[in-house]
């Protein structure tokens, strides 16, 4: 299965990514009105730590101790790829104790937040992965 | 072709029937439990009551989960006793069930303390099934005056899930803090700060004296008018079906690290078991929805023949309480390290060069990366500690453990 995978060697640390993810779950048609003036919520994350950078954004596990530990059903995997039935969330973060990666993250509204690759949007593929200058991130098999 | 029998119908249970059919898609399974429902999230019930989900929302699984995990179902009828010897269940309508391999995952049950004058409340409320919480929904108004016995995480969620609807909620605990299964003397002070803050009025180092009706008169010499009482001072594991049919129990049935109870081809997992707890190094009760999880996929790959071993396990616990959000893990022991930054609390337990526990409240982000040192009990030399004892980060893992996490399938 095709998954974003991370180059840390050539992440510049720009941050775009998270400003590609921010647009595309967004909802919104344009960058402009997605994001100007906007405090951004990223599902792709950027460490920074001296010269290493590197994104971190849901691994879809193939055992994933997220979905195993949701009290209520929403996350789930379907076709390989964890997805979160939004509205079946209550936001008891039991995802964000139980990610080795720390990539749940509280949402917005009630419900937490993760990288669905772009299904549940209007983009359909990884649109960090398009936004990233230097390959740092990929969409690929390995 | 494997006859698989559950009893109980709740996390467990699922977590063991998709265990089962990861390899077998041709034994039968057959789920028996008390409870009439589709399976449905037990936790969720607070969430009920104050409409952040409703019956639909709160089912664990989807409405064709038995028709697609093949399962037939036997609800609202309860096993009576397990004959380990002949291999079958007798259900209280005298009927017998077969299995070859048997699931008990059977939960527990309120505990209800002996109390002087109870017998004067016209219905003492419990706060654990879907029925507990129908039913105390339908006896709230906004008049009400409810008086919870326990502040712990059943009594808490409680008093969330009715904040708003009733008049006033008075919580009345033994112990002196609130929490204390979960949170440490410091923590206890934040949580409660919030939730008095929120209206709630709490008796700690208190408990009941006697009942009248309509009041309750405390140990210290108080009297709490009430109208509706709720009882929530614990739970006690659901053991007797395994007990009286020969099977080790202590404080919860007996297993080993494969679910496995000390009956032939009977398995047991969830709240009605004990745990071995890497952390303290000691068997105890981790009645946890996650734990319950993983114990019943454990158990139904182990029934299947796929013997796979299952995770360690540990207390852990995520919850908010009205607007405040905490995540805990572990056990306390060891060296704290106290990190108190506005909002924010954390606290991380070293003992023996490894992460034992933590408990966040506030901000709680990534704290599973915290989490994952304690299950791999990652030694902190090996990594640089030092860039997360603020925050948990990945950067502190050596650069090949990186590769391993974000570049590779796993």
């Amino acid at each position: 299965m095709k998954r974003v995978y991370v180059n840390e060697e050539w992440c510049l640390g720009c941050h775009l990514c998270e400003y590609y993810c921010a647009f595309a779950n967004s909802g919104k048609e344009s960058m402009i009105d997605a994001l100007k003036g906007e405090t951004i919520h990223p599902r792709i994350q950027v460490e920074d730590g001296g010269e290493i950078h590197f994104a971190v954004s849901c691994r879809h596990c193939t055992e994933p101790l997220c979905v195993k530990g949701c009290i209520s059903g929403a996350l789930t995997i379907e076709d390989g790829v964890i997805r979160l039935k939004e509205e079946k969330c209550v936001g008891c973060y039991t995802c964000v104790l139980s990610c080795p990666y720390g990539a749940i993250m509280p949402g917005e509204g009630k419900a937490v937040q993760k990288c669905e690759l772009c299904l549940n949007n209007t983009h359909g593929t990884p649109l960090c992965v398009q936004g990233c200058p230097n390959r740092a991130i990929v969409f690929e098999e390995r | 072709m494997k006859r698989y029998v559950i009893i109980g119908n709740s996390t467990a249970a699922a977590g063991c029937i998709e265990g089962i059919r990861q390899s077998d898609r041709d034994g039968t399974v057959t789920v028996i439990s008390k409870e009439p429902y589709h399976i449905y999230s037990r936790p969720l019930i607070s969430y009920l009551m104050n409409g952040k989900t409703d019956l639909e929302r709160m089912k664990y699984r989807p409405d064709d989960f038995y028709q697609k995990n093949r399962v037939t179902t036997i609800l609202g009828q309860e096993a009576a006793k397990i004959d380990a010897q002949n291999q079958f269940v007798l259900l209280e309508n005298g009927q017998g069930i077969p299995y070859d391999e048997l699931l008990v995952a059977t939960g527990s049950r309120p505990f209800i303390p002996p109390m002087e004058g109870i017998k004067k409340v016209e219905h003492p409320f419990t706060f654990m099934t879907l029925d507990d919480a129908k039913q105390l929904q339908q006896k709230i108004t906004p008049d009400s005056r409810v008086l919870i016995i326990g502040a712990g995480l059943i009594g808490l969620k409680c008093a969330e899930g009715i904040l708003g609807q009733v008049k006033k909620i008075t919580v009345v605990d033994l112990s002196d803090r609130i929490l204390s299964s979960i949170l440490d003397v410091e923590g206890s002070k934040r949580v409660q700060e919030h939730l008095e803050e929120k209206g709630l009025v709490f008796y700690l180092s208190d408990s009941v004296l006697s009942f009248e009706a309509g009041s309750v008169a405390l140990k210290s010499g108080g009297t709490v008018p009430f109208d509706i009482l709720v009882i929530a001072v614990g739970v006690r594991p659901n053991t007797e079906l395994v007990s009286e049919a020969g099977g080790e129990v202590n404080r919860g049935i007996v297993i080993n690290s494969h679910c496995k109870t000390t009956l032939p081809h009977v398995y047991a997992a969830g709240d009605c078991v004990e745990s071995f707890d890497i952390t303290t190094g000691q068997n105890r009760v981790l009645a946890l929805l996650p734990n319950a999880y993983l114990q019943g996929e454990t158990a139904g790959l182990f029934m299947a023949g796929n013997e796979q071993e299952s995770l360690p396990l540990f207390p852990m616990n995520a919850m908010g309480l009205m607007g405040l959000h905490m995540i805990t893990a572990g056990s306390y022991e060891g060296e704290p390290m106290l990190i108190q930054d506005g909002d924010t609390y954390q606290k991380l337990f070293i003992r023996d060069g490894v992460l034992k526990g933590y408990i966040l409240i506030g901000d709680i982000k990534r704290a599973g990366i915290y989490t994952s040192l304690i299950r791999e009990q990652t030694p902190l030399d090996e990594i640089e500690f030092e860039q997360m004892k603020l925050h948990p980060q990945l950067i502190a893992l050596s650069k090949q453990k990186r590769k391993q996490v974000l570049a590779q399938p796993h």
